[in-house]
């Protein structure tokens, strides 16, 4: 059963600010969508592996060489403040 | 017929003949834009004056007595979470609302070089979360063959501009059949091509291991033609495949004798209208017609595949959208405390209700106590609902079902309760856990709304796929109806 406060706890780990409607609202959500996915704990799954990727992944090497890369200015073309060539943020600490 | 209902092969014969100019063709898109936009609303942006420009290239191409690639000067609409340089691209969030991308999605790029001309930017749900537009942060866009009812999703403006003539052709993505529903909704025929198929380089994010690029057309011919076009190994995408792509007009041949199709039971037993019953049924005689030979057969974990999708893409998107938080670019939340007050503000007003209750459900599957209950769990049925398919594949060549339990619904008949909605991906969804290759055909109408056929193949196997479509095609007329507007 999720409460409240696990919604509070989740919403801080994924940066967002929820009002108090919110809460309530995604509590009931989250309640009623996990509660509906109950039938998966019920299927055995012993000894099956995960598929967390389709595919038969290996990792992908390039040589070790400057290539083609975005010009500066069009990358911090779309930012909301900058200082310079860097992106600008309020206070850290 | 109207100039804007021709299809992308009909119109390039057209062309090569000298018959129509290309400028005469996006002329005619543009008008119709013009006269049904207002109540369609399938477009985010358009691109008229790029696509005019590039029009009258591919005119003096023509006129220089140059060849000229099969979709050159064709009127191609783009899915608006698919980047193209230097045009408003937003994902339909209003988090990115400015946004700009400085480069070319991998697919933007190709079908440059074939000198498309692309209309514009489509609508979608936002970061393509939903089934019917609804979630977009702007508009929803409308069904043009009944416009109180929704055009499906996530790539509802994509389906909606080529069905209603706004478009010739159109690309779009799924994740979990946000091409394929919207194409049954709709009337048009929308590929999910296998993943790693076609590059996502460019494509912003949902859930990385489930998205997949692919066309929407109007007939199975314009569908080889695309894929001809965008499949094919691409390095800035690392799970982009190197297979070798052939070419799909070899696969239009009308022949599926001997062709050995199951029908998994578990698609006809729960929760499907009896209307599109019958109609799927009457598709599935068409195709014994034909000389195929069709057999039940069964997918014992299909029924999983609903929450093992809405565990995992949440969990994927819940990772992909950490990077909305106002710092590189998009909306930016004014008069934040601290760097930690303006991500929370920011994404707080920037995402809209879907996809922070997905976030939401996402973060909690991966947080520390749940991650092996919920997300673990996932993955292992994951592999249940692949194997299915494996040993399906040992017997079948195609595998056939309805595109969508009903069709297109009604604007706000699902939005009030979320697992409703997310019930209508139903029938779509297990082709992205198992990676492999869905298509959609239009097959009949239920009410005067179209209903869709899903063919699924093993991964690669686009081009069967595209034969068994073409077959059916040839032997019906679905395809030849357009909505009145």
């Amino acid at each position: 059963m999720i409460e409240k406060s696990d919604v509070e706890h989740v919403a801080l780990l994924a940066r967002l600010e929820l009002s108090d409607n919110e809460k309530e609202i995604y509590t009931r959500q989250l309640n009623d969508i996990l509660g509906h996915f109950e039938s998966l704990q019920k299927l055995d799954t012993t000894n099956v592996e995960p598929t967390a990727h389709v595919l038969s992944l290996f990792n992908v090497f390039r040589e070790d060489k400057i290539d083609r890369h975005l010009p500066l200015e069009k990358v911090l073309a779309n930012c909301p403040d900058r200082e310079e060539d860097c992106f600008k943020v309020p206070k850290i600490v | 017929m109207s100039l804007y209902y021709l299809t992308a092969h009909e119109l390039h014969d057209l062309l090569i003949k000298k018959e129509i100019s290309a400028v005469e063709i996006n002329k005619a898109v543009f008008d119709r834009i013009g006269s049904v936009e207002d109540s369609v609303k399938a477009y985010l942006t358009l691109t008229r004056e790029q696509a005019m420009k590039t029009a009258l290239e591919v005119d003096d191409l023509i006129g220089a007595g140059r060849p000229i690639p099969p979709l050159a000067g064709i009127p191609i609409a783009i899915k608006d979470n698919i980047c193209a340089e230097g045009v408003r691209t937003t994902a339909a969030s209003k988090i990115i609302y400015n946004f700009i991308p400085p480069y070319d999605a991998t697919v933007v790029k190709k079908l440059a070089d074939q000198q498309i001309a692309m209309t514009g930017k489509t609508n979608l749900d936002e970061f393509a979360m939903g089934s019917s537009t609804e979630n977009s942060g702007f508009f929803a866009t409308h069904n043009p063959w009944n416009l109180g009812c929704v055009p499906g999703g996530s790539s509802g403006g994509s389906a909606a501009a080529v069905a209603a003539g706004e478009a010739v052709c159109a690309v779009g993505s799924d994740t979990g059949g946000s091409i394929r529903q919207p194409a049954a909704f709709c009337g048009v025929v929308g590929i999910k091509p296998t993943y790693g198929a076609v590059s996502r380089y460019g494509l912003i994010a949902f859930a990385s291991s489930l998205d997949q690029i692919g066309p929407f057309t109007r007939d199975v011919t314009d569908c080889a033609l695309m894929l001809n076009a965008i499949c094919g190994h691409d390095p800035l995408d690392a799970t982009s495949s190197t297979y070798e792509v052939p070419d799909f007009r070899r696969c239009l041949v009308h022949d599926i004798k001997g062709l050995k199709i199951g029908v998994p039971r578990e698609y006809l037993s729960e929760g499907i209208d009896a209307e599109v019953r019958q109609v799927f049924e009457k598709a599935m005689s068409q195709f014994e017609l034909n000389g195929a030979k069709m057999e039940e057969t069964s997918l014992p974990h299909l029924g999983y595949s609903l929450p093992v999708y809405y565990l995992i893409a949440p969990a994927e998107a819940s990772s992909n959208l950490a990077r909305y938080d106002g710092v590189r670019y998009g909306f930016r939340s004014e008069g934040a405390q601290d760097v930690v007050d303006m991500f929370m503000k920011t994404r707080s007003q920037g995402f809209g209700a879907e996809v922070k209750r997905r976030i939401m459900l996402g973060t909690y599957v991966l947080s520390a106590g749940y991650y092996d209950a919920y997300y673990l769990k996932a993955l292992k049925v994951r592999t249940l609902i692949k194997e299915d398919f494996n040993n399906a594949f040992e017997k079948f060549d195609i595998l056939l079902s309805p595109t969508t339990p009903s069709p297109a619904f009604r604007f706000g008949e699902k939005t009030g309760d979320p697992l409703t909605m997310y019930l209508s991906d139903v029938f779509t969804i297990a082709v992205n856990l198992a990676g492999i290759p869905g298509l959609s055909i239009p097959c009949g109408f239920v009410n005067g709304l179209p209903v869709g056929l899903q063919l699924m193949g093993r991964p690669f196997s686009e081009g069967k796929l595209l034969q068994a479509a073409y077959t059916f095609e040839q032997s019906t007329d679905h395809h030849k109806k357009h909505p009145e507007l």
